[in-house]
């Protein structure tokens, strides 16, 4: 099932990536190749296979419950564009 | 017209009570100054990786066995994406198609009735951060010290049917997490959080309506009255010959109301997706069996022992399991009493006496300035007839100011022992009779409450002293004749 154009503008909205229409068409194009690339696959039986969740078949390796983090606040709010109290400051979001 | 019924699901954030953040070594102490406990990997710098912590996973596995819910030995961490400041890294990472905890169930007392709630799954995933909307010159302030905190997310099946049920699971859910040490269920400082789903339908229909979810539901009592006015809201609209948008609405207490909160229903396309940075989680039959050798003994199985060990009333034995203290500080003191048959005394007093103090005073029971030991002693002399129930209450007083060490210490010191010497008790009988005419004629005349007030009056010139039932005896032996 191909995607449409305007299928593709709601995913870059999603995404917040800002694309020219002339990208559209690009974009268009190349995620239909990969759509077209899935249902290839999913002709293949794979019923007796686990679908895995990664790449490598390992399970995750665990962290004992230790806090270990020195406190690099002011490096940290030195990377932002604005702070004031110790807070990093961002356009208005209101709910 | 037409019969409602209210469909309510509820969905439970518990912020999991573990030292360090989900996956990274920050802290995760409340209070703290704003982004002073962020790091590297909480605020989404390039480069980190997330790792996964033990003590979060335990407590899930803890849960998991409280509710006797499927703990699945293999689950997968998903990224749930979407745009918010007080998200850094632009989504959250969750557990989508394989959570660590499916199924299991939860028994609540609703008034006299029981009701069973299936769960549907209880899935890890990490806090945002706050967003401050004061001022700051048109900008909202971030603070992301609590991006990362361990959350549990505790789904229901759709099956309350009130504002009532609703806020009684939501009591008996916060009641476990604290009991079996998961969460602090802090609501103030939003440790334990709730969503509610809320439909309605024709009574006797098995379709679901649309439903509506209610955030911001931070105390019990702020959860019934939005679930009220929410089913209500839905009612008049369906009675007007409208229909539902299903949206997700916020509750206003001033206003008492819920309104809309996201205009922008494409905010609800998540996108989910295995996350690359973390494997799959496996937990080992061997871990479950290990945990399941510290679990404490589960509130629904004390309450049972109580009734059975000590003939605890059902009210009586749900109240000395509402907490795990209490519970301790209810055996500690049947235990120092030495009876079991005390036991029903000691539970008047807990449930009476002490739980009205600590209330008045905003204390714990942990902190109750009585012992458990204490309240042993006392309850002993009551039992052996040495204080009268009331001489008890100015015992339990002195106890609880710290006047002295023990009940025997102060009963010494105060000379409260009981008068239980038939002559001593007849002379204060014989005085009252003689002043009070009246109440000996009501009383001859057939006016039992007569001898309450007489009896009163005895024990009142005893200074509270006389054993009360010997006094009513005499009473009864002197005006018969």
């Amino acid at each position: 099932m191909p995607l449409t154009r305007e299928q593709v503008a709601r995913i870059a909205d999603l995404a917040r990536i800002e694309i020219l229409p002339a990208e559209a068409e690009t974009l268009q194009g190349e995620l239909n190749r990969i759509f077209t690339l899935i249902e290839r696959m999913r002709a293949v039986d794979a019923s007796a296979f686990v679908p895995m969740a990664h790449a490598l078949d390992v399970s995750q390796p665990l962290r004992e419950d230790a806090p270990a983090e020195p406190d690099r606040r002011a490096e940290f709010l030195a990377l932002a564009p604005e702070t004031e109290a110790g807070l990093y400051l961002v356009p208005r979001v209101i709910e | 017209m037409t019969q409602w019924e209210t469909v309510i699901g509820l969905e439970t954030h518990a912020q999991l009570n573990t030292r360090s953040k989900i996956f990274s070594a920050a802290a995760t102490a409340f209070g703290a100054e704003p982004n002073s406990q962020a790091c590297a990997v909480d605020i989404a710098l390039p480069g980190v990786l997330p790792v996964l912590n033990r003590g979060a996973v335990e407590r899930a596995i803890r849960f998991g066995l409280a509710v006797g819910g499927n703990i699945a030995s293999r689950s997968v961490f998903a990224r749930k994406n979407y745009f918010y400041p007080d998200l850094p890294k632009g989504y959250q990472i969750s557990q989508y198609e394989a959570p660590v905890i499916s199924g299991g169930s939860l028994a609540v007392a609703v008034g006299e009735r029981e009701i069973t709630v299936r769960l549907t799954r209880a899935h890890l995933e990490e806090d945002a951060g706050k967003s401050l909307h004061e001022d700051f010159h048109g900008k909202s302030g971030i603070d992301l010290n609590r991006a990362g905190t361990p959350l549990l997310e505790i789904v229901t099946e759709p099956d309350l049917r009130s504002a009532q049920e609703a806020v009684a699971y939501a009591k008996a859910l916060h009641a476990l997490v604290r009991w079996i040490d998961i969460c602090d269920g802090n609501m103030q400082e939003g440790s334990f959080r709730c969503d509610a789903n809320v439909s309605v339908r024709p009574a006797g229909s098995a379709a679901l309506g649309t439903r509506c979810e209610i955030k911001n539901l931070n105390s019990f009592r702020f959860m019934e009255r939005a679930i009220e006015f929410e089913a209500r809201r839905q009612i008049e609209v369906l009675e007007d010959g409208g229909r539902i948008v299903q949206e997700t609405r916020l509750y206003d207490a001033q206003k008492d109301e819920t309104r809309p909160m996201r205009s922008k229903e494409e905010a609800h396309d998540y996108r989910y997706f295995p996350d690359p940075d973390l494997l799959p989680l496996a937990i080992s039959e061997e871990w479950i069996e290990r945990v399941r050798g510290e679990m404490p003994e589960l509130p629904g199985a004390m309450r049972e022992r109580f009734t059975r060990q000590y003939s605890a009333a059902p009210a009586e034995a749900a109240a000395l399991t509402a907490t795990r203290e209490t519970a301790r500080y209810f055996e500690a003191a049947v235990g120092a009493v030495g009876d079991p048959a005390a036991a029903r005394v000691c539970a008047n007093w807990i449930a009476g006496e002490l739980a009205a103090r600590l209330n008045r005073e905003n204390l714990d029971i942990g902190a109750a300035p009585v012992s458990p030991e204490q309240l042993a002693g006392l309850v002993r002399r009551i039992a052996d007839g040495t204080i009268s129930g009331k001489i008890a209450k100015e015992v339990f007083d002195a106890l609880w100011n710290g006047e002295a060490a023990d009940a025997d210490a102060c009963i010494e010191a105060k000379g409260l022992r009981q008068i239980s010497d038939s002559g001593a008790i007849g002379r204060f009988v014989d005085e009252v009779i003689a002043a009070d005419p009246e109440s000996v004629a009501e009383f001859r005349a057939g006016r039992q409450k007569a001898l309450n007030a007489l009896v009163g009056r005895v024990m009142k010139v005893s200074g509270g002293k006389a054993n009360p039932q010997q006094v009513a005896e005499l009473l009864r032996a002197r005006l018969a004749g």
